[in-house]
């Protein structure tokens, strides 16, 4: 057998270092079956045995939307942009779940799928992308229940209006995504063998909704302008209430940033998950 | 044609916690990497005997093994605990990988570590079995096309609809099984998995195993400690020991190597002494060598012995225990008058008495019927060998012996 025969042959080949970008885009397509039945589990699986079951997605935001609207808008007198507080708020909850869902569930994949991990071979990043896609049907369920709110809001005679910007609210949504993903992937692995960031996520996640989906950008005082500018989520949150509530901003500047933080942060993340992925079984 | 080539493949691993020590540990490797140096780490690391005790933190799992599966055989990896056999698979089924060396493969790996992985305890049996399905790579359409018999082979049609967390452990384990049994992958690498399962169960599946290589041609990797599967079920055979292939080959050759090679005594010279009594050595005579016997021939022990002075009553016990169940029986020889000088007892087990199992023998030397002399445990360690059984059914027979002289008898009315 001629050594060139040989190598065709192989179709798979287990060697110790690999290259950094050898990621195998094939084999996670060849996985997508897996992908939905992952996705269909986590919808499954959370609602069994309750009474209520698909209707808790509607209620985590709107409990959590009046909540902040008595504590923020009522109590603590904040701006709301001159906003429906409601839809305000709602508006902020409903997109900032989807990240910070996205982000903590996928910053712990290692070491919560150890006991899958540890046994049986499939490509890893099957399981961030099954989250981040189930958290994005979440997201659809959950815009349902703003979609109502809105409704009833222009019924009344408030004055919101949708703006052309409504036409970024895709790009919002898959860049929140893949910020998300990039982020939680890149924390994941680097918690498989020092859990140290995992305390900070917790604690971080906490402070950037505060930074995020309390204040609008316009409320920040001129000395911390600066929170404002290195916050990448504020631009598609600033861009989201332009275009679906009419008040907010658009700064192509900040906006471009954000896009730049996305690609940069998916891209290390996806990286670095990679090449801790293969042995990342001996140290977690 | 081979379907698998290992060449000098390695796995290191380290010892003890992770923590902050491991860090100084880790910028010392990239400094060494950064600068285009080895692994410090790899010189340092040391064959992993389980029982020695070793000055490195680092230790190799597996070291510079190289072997090749032709396609279609069934390979029986054997070994001792420790000897390397679940990184083994571990390397091959891509759960973590190689510190050096290199696998190549061919066609679709399945393997089975476990059974059962990915099982959601609030999902049914059917949503399981789905997941679990596409988990160890089927796709979605293969599973529904085959969902019947697998519902059919598991044997739980009744409760494919309630969720799994009802179900016995059993049923689970039947289902995942069911699931695993029909993977089709080219290569299949099966860990000591079989073991859990019920006879009725091991025996479908080692059937189904043989089958696919048999008719099929695939290639099947196994790992068990139950050597009359092994030895029913394996073409070939790979020794490990301590990281290293010990040997490779056929697997009768392979299965006496790992005998001869375990840790079990036919022999021990005792030579205890007590009121003037020598217990000089017990041994097996003509079965077997190093404690491994073949279950299905007698099994005699001779007892020598030597005393100073007279006794009026002497009497030899022994008594055999199983390794997992405590003591099996015990068998006393009559009590004798004994001159001066030396002796030899002689103690027979009728052949097909004892189970393949692993036994361990105390020897009692009682005086005047209840005095004791010499009370020495576990004085030999044996272990019942089965020579290779032809039937469909290669599972472990149970129970501690397997006296298969009792008779039976059929009246029909």
């Amino acid at each position: 057998m001629s050594n060139k025969e040989n190598i065709q042959e192989w179709t798979e080949v287990i060697e110790a270092k690999r290259s950094l970008l050898q990621i195998n885009l094939k084999e996670i397509w060849r996985y997508r079956d897996l992908i939905s039945l992952l996705v269909r589990r986590d919808f499954v699986a959370n609602y069994k045995q309750t009474i209520l079951g698909p209707i808790w997605f509607f209620l985590q935001p709107l409990f959590t939307t009046l909540m902040f609207t008595l504590l923020f808008a009522r109590m603590g007198k904040l701006s709301t942009d001159g906003l429906p507080p409601m839809l305000f708020y709602m508006c902020g909850i409903t997109f900032w779940n989807y990240f910070a869902e996205c982000l903590k569930k996928n910053s712990t994949t290692f070491i919560d799928n150890q006991s899958v991990f540890g046994k049986v071979y499939f490509p890893r990043l099957v399981l961030p992308i099954s989250v981040s896609l189930s958290n994005t049907i979440r997201l659809g369920i959950q815009f349902l229940l703003f979609l109502a709110t809105y409704l009833y809001f222009i019924l009344n005679g408030s004055p919101i209006r949708v703006t052309s910007y409504v036409l970024l609210l895709p790009v919002n949504v898959l860049l929140l995504g893949l910020l998300s993903l990039g982020i939680g992937v890149l924390i994941s692995s680097l918690t498989t063998k020092y859990r140290d960031l995992r305390f900070l996520i917790d604690f971080g996640v906490q402070l950037l909704m505060y930074a995020t989906v309390i204040f609008p950008a316009s409320s920040y005082p001129e000395k911390y302008q600066w929170v404002a500018k290195v916050n990448p989520l504020i631009p598609l949150m600033e861009t989201t209430k332009l275009g679906l509530l009419g008040a907010g901003s658009f700064d192509p500047q900040a906006y471009l940033g954000c896009v730049i933080v996305t690609i940069i942060s998916l891209f290390t993340g996806v990286l670095v998950f990679n090449m801790t992925e293969q042995n990342f079984m001996d140290v977690v | 044609m081979n379907a698998i080539e290992v060449n000098n493949l390695s796995k290191m691993y380290r010892l003890g916690a992770v923590s902050t020590g491991t860090l100084s540990h880790d910028l010392n490797r990239w400094w060494h990497t950064v600068r285009g140096l080895e692994d410090p780490y790899k010189k340092v690391a040391e064959a992993n005997a389980r029982d020695a005790k070793g000055d490195s933190e680092y230790v190799w799992s597996l070291k510079d093994i190289s072997f090749s599966v032709a396609q279609g055989e069934i390979l029986g990896i054997v070994g001792r605990n420790g000897a390397g056999k679940s990184t083994l698979l571990k390397v091959l089924s891509k759960v973590t990988g190689p510190t050096s060396g290199s696998i190549k493969m061919k066609g679709r790996v399945a393997s089975l570590l476990e059974v059962g992985t990915g099982f959601h305890p609030e999902l049914t049996g059917r949503e399981n079995l789905f997941l679990n399905g596409a988990i160890l790579g089927m796709t979605k359409q293969e599973i529904r096309s085959k969902f019947d018999e697998i519902v059919a082979f598991s044997g739980v049609e009744r409760y494919i609809d309630t969720p799994v967390k009802r179900y016995s452990s059993g049923m689970y384990v039947r289902l995942a099984f069911a699931v695993a049994a029909h993977l089709e992958p080219e290569i299949l690498i099966v860990d000591e998995v079989l073991a859990v399962g019920d006879a009725e169960f091991q025996k479908k599946c080692l059937g189904k195993m043989k089958d696919v290589s048999d008719k099929e041609g695939r290639t099947v990797l196994f790992v068990s400690h139950n050597m009359t599967a092994v030895k029913s079920l394996c073409t070939k055979g790979l020794q490990l020991h301590h990281g290293n292939v010990k040997t490779m080959g056929e697997i009768d050759t392979v299965i006496d190597s790992y005998i001869a090679f375990a840790a079990f005594s036919s022999h021990n010279a005792v030579n205890a002494k007590n009121e003037g009594f020598l217990l000089r050595e017990i041994s097996i005579k003509d079965n077997g060598i190093k404690g491994n016997f073949d279950i299905d021939q007698e099994l005699t022990f001779s007892i020598d012995v030597e005393n100073e002075q007279d006794f009026e009553s002497i009497n030899i016990n022994l008594f055999f225990n199983a390794m997992e169940g405590g003591l099996i029986f015990a068998t006393c020889s009559t009590a004798e008058q004994l001159k001066k000088g030396a002796h030899r007892f002689t103690c027979t087990i009728p052949a097909n008495t004892l189970n393949d199992n692993v036994y361990s023998v105390d020897i009692m030397v009682v005086k005047q019927g209840s005095k004791q002399v010499h009370y020495i445990k576990e004085v030999l360690a044996l272990q019942g060998n089965e020579p290779k059984r032809e039937g469909a059914w290669l599972g472990k027979f149970p129970g501690l012996i397997r006296p298969t002289y009792f008779s039976w008898n059929k009246t029909s009315f």
